[in-house]
């Protein structure tokens, strides 16, 4: 399902000298259906630009990044808009959304992006928010004043609310309690089962021994004039 | 009345008034401008109408000239005396008798003939103008037949007065192409605007001439659900008892007692030449 | 699929001086494009040239007409793209003041564009009417009132309304949260997304504003002097900028 091919980049700092920093170099790695991939290295070892790269996010130097048919790294935005509300989820450690809409509108949103009936979309916003135990009296309220545990069980709702074949999470667990980290874990675990290739990030070393296949070294592919 | 050229204005000017005239008859309800002229009234007193009236006289024709229906007033009286001096053509009151009838605000009740040229006197033209101030804009509007906005000034009176409460000048479309402003005559008279005789509309300061050419169809903007109506005064008229004439109203003393009348004059003094007696005159001869 | 707009080579010239040029790009049905730079960057002369209120120099803008499928709309007679504006397109300004009719009531205001394309049905307009305010959130008992007792925020609502009424495909934003508080844009990009989204809208939407942008927009496109200096996915742009330009733009952002 994805599949990275020799992928590198590097920043060019124009109003600071054009100084050009390379941050990774040769990334190759393969993702099937129903696997799960954790991405390891120490902090600064390029975890978080690969998964930026991954959703298109950032832009790849050179390489290929297949996901399904289309080659983010090649792709024109049209395809990754495409590709980002059919088949790429991503649950990021923030919560970027409009000030003023509702926390089970923003859990909606990915569903009603592709077509959903309102009302179905609005239950199974509500479902989700139920399942990872945000209050039933914050739905109605905007996630932006929400506590950060708050705000990243909304993230997650909103990630998974759409059943991607393919899924990115940047630190899925991060502030959350046991109960809401164990139910985190058994959805990635049902996105699993019903097929999804997932790329993950996990400081929590317990979450992601439970729930990854294996891992991916990024400090494999770090310059080595950086390293 | 050697001082004056024929109908005081010089040859050349009525020529030009005249080809403006020609021009506004070959389309009608499209404004032609033309470059009207000085006269020896003020803006106001219809120094539009007397410029096409002054084109379009002859020696042979008999004038009328009615101010919102009546022969006798100031403005009335001093147009056709000005014609009387520059142009030395007869003059009547009577409809039936005129050749040319200048206008202000009205429309005779008696049907006009194709022999017959009605003259209006016109204050503002441009009907679009009330809601769009360019004129590069109205203009472009009347080119492309763009005339939603005319609408929207009927909406705005229904949604103000829960009626179109236009009661004069109120908009038509001429053939079924140009939106034209009929000068303030009463609404009561849009249906009459389809006649046989030839309709001229000068407009002085704004400098416009327009023309509806005699069976021409002339049809008042509405609403679907909100259709044209011709009203009046629900009221016969108290002199005449005609209840077919648009009235005026007065009030005839101090305690607020009111009568109506006919504000077509020729038009009341004729019926009752004709033994007509409205209800004033009955308690009058009681 | 057919783009709903193509744009091709546009340019438009101030005498010596460069408005825009070089100007190419395709915009989808459902896409929002943001054009951003910093004032005389050329982006505001861009939309009036896209929108028809500009004649450019060089170049074409197809749209994708009902009828007739793809028609240069530059080329197009007046009357032709003067119905398309006000059918197909609609163009959103800065000033509501420049997009609103200040002496029309805001029902007459929503009514007018359905009246230009031959709504003669006073109850059917005022339904639209009403239905339309309640979707841009304005109390329904202000539908007779004028536009001038409205607040900024409302009257940009208003605009919105009287512009979607005839349920347009594309439609030209200026600076469409230009000069409101933050509280009444936050409450306006929510209601342009949502009717983005319901609608299936296409937008070019011109700001400064690069927070709008990563709101509203798929697509972004950086203009400066009259050129444009990058393009790509919204997120992208703002995250990893390529140009040198675009590179101090977005890091000249104040963060809160």
């Amino acid at each position: 399902m994805i599949n990275v091919e020799n992928v590198s980049k590097s920043f060019t700092l124009h109003n600071q000298g054009a100084a050009r920093i390379p941050v990774m170099h040769g990334a190759s790695f393969q993702v099937a259906p129903g696997e799960c991939v954790a991405l390891v290295g120490v902090s600064g070892a390029g975890k978080s630009t690969l998964m930026r790269m991954l959703y298109g996010n950032y832009l790849a130097q050179s390489g290929r990044i297949q996901i399904g048919e289309v080659d983010v790294a090649s792709a024109a935005p049209r395809e990754i808009l495409q590709l980002r509300r059919y088949s790429l989820g991503y649950v990021s450690q923030f919560l970027r959304v409009v000030p003023r809409v509702s926390t089970v509108d923003v859990v909606a949103e990915p569903l009603l992006a592709t077509g959903w009936d309102r009302s179905d979309a609005l239950a199974r916003a509500e479902i989700l928010l139920t399942r990872l135990n945000v209050p039933e009296r914050l739905w109605s309220l905007s996630p932006t004043t929400f506590s950060g545990g708050e705000q990243q069980r909304v993230n997650i709702a909103r990630g998974f609310a759409y059943d991607y074949p393919a899924l990115l999470l940047d630190e899925p667990t991060a502030s959350l309690d046991a109960t809401n980290r164990a139910v985190v874990l058994e959805m990635i675990a049902a996105a699993k089962a019903r097929g999804a290739a997932i790329v993950g990030i996990f400081h929590d070393d317990a979450a992601r021994a439970q729930v990854c296949d294996r891992e991916i070294d990024v400090t494999a592919f770090t310059p080595k004039a950086v390293a | 009345m050697t001082e004056y050229n024929f109908a005081y204005l010089d040859e050349q000017t009525k020529r030009m008034i005249r080809r403006a005239i020609l021009k506004g008859l070959a389309i009608p309800g499209y404004q032609v401008p033309f470059a009207s002229r000085e006269m020896p009234m003020p803006y106001g007193w219809g120094t539009g109408g007397v410029q096409v009236s002054a084109a379009v006289l002859t020696p042979d024709d008999t004038l009328k000239v009615i101010d919102q229906g009546a022969d006798d007033t100031t403005n009335a009286i001093s147009i056709r005396r000005f014609f009387e001096k520059t142009a030395g053509v007869a003059v009547t009151e009577a409809t039936s008798d005129a050749s040319v009838i200048q206008t202000r605000h009205r429309i005779p009740e008696e049907p006009l003939r194709d022999d017959q040229i009605l003259v209006y006197q016109v204050p503002i033209p441009e009907p679009l103008r009330f809601l769009e101030p360019s004129e590069v804009e109205t203009r472009k509007m009347h080119s492309l037949e763009e005339y939603g906005l005319m609408h929207v000034k009927l909406y705005e009176d229904i949604s103000q007065h829960g009626a179109i409460a236009t009661a004069y000048a109120y908009p038509v479309k001429v053939e079924g192409r140009y939106v034209m402003d009929p000068s303030p005559i009463p609404k009561f008279d849009n249906p009459k605007l389809e006649m046989a005789a030839i309709q001229l509309f000068g407009a002085g300061r704004e400098q416009r001439i327009y023309a509806i050419p005699p069976y021409t169809q002339v049809v008042s903007l509405d609403f679907d659900d909100y259709p044209f109506e011709a009203t009046k005064a629900d009221h016969a008229c108290d002199l005449c008892g005609a209840e077919d004439s648009y009235l005026d109203e007065l009030i005839v003393d101090d305690a607020g007692a009111r009568m109506f009348m006919c504000s077509d004059t020729d038009y009341c003094a004729k019926r009752r030449a004709q033994g007509h007696v409205g209800a004033q005159a009955a308690e009058d001869a009681a | 699929m057919t783009p709903l707009l193509q744009v091709t080579d546009i340019a438009k010239f101030y005498g010596q001086r460069i408005g825009c040029t070089g100007v190419s790009f395709d915009l989808y049905p459902g896409e929002v494009m943001g054009i951003v730079g910093e004032s005389g960057s050329g982006k505001s002369t861009l939309l009036n040239c896209l929108a028809g209120h500009l004649t450019p120099d060089r170049g074409s803008v197809c749209f994708d007409t009902r009828a007739d499928g793809l028609r240069d709309t530059v080329s197009m007679s007046e009357p032709e793209r003067r119905m398309l504006s006000r059918t197909d397109w609609a163009f959103v300004h800065q000033h509501a003041r420049d997009g609103l009719r200040m002496n029309v009531s805001a029902g007459g205001n929503v009514g007018e564009r359905l009246m230009a394309v031959g709504a003669r049905h006073y109850g059917d307009i005022r339904e639209a009417a009403t239905d339309w305010l309640g979707r841009v959130e304005i109390s329904v008992d202000r539908i007779d009132d004028r536009p001038t007792a409205f607040s900024g925020g409302m009257q940009q609502r208003l605009q919105i309304a009287r512009n979607l009424v005839t349920g347009p495909r594309l439609v030209f934003m200026d600076e469409p949260t230009g000069g409101l508080d933050v509280s009444v844009q936050a409450r306006l990009l929510d209601l342009l997304r949502g009717l983005v989204r319901e609608m299936n809208l296409s937008a070019i939407i011109v700001t400064h504003d690069l927070a709008v942008v990563r709101l509203l927009a798929d697509r972004l496109m950086v203009m400066k002097d009259g050129h444009v200096v990058e393009t790509g996915l919204t997120d992208q742009v703002l995250d990893d900028p390529q140009h040198r330009y675009t590179q101090l733009l977005v890091s000249s952002v104040l963060q809160v």
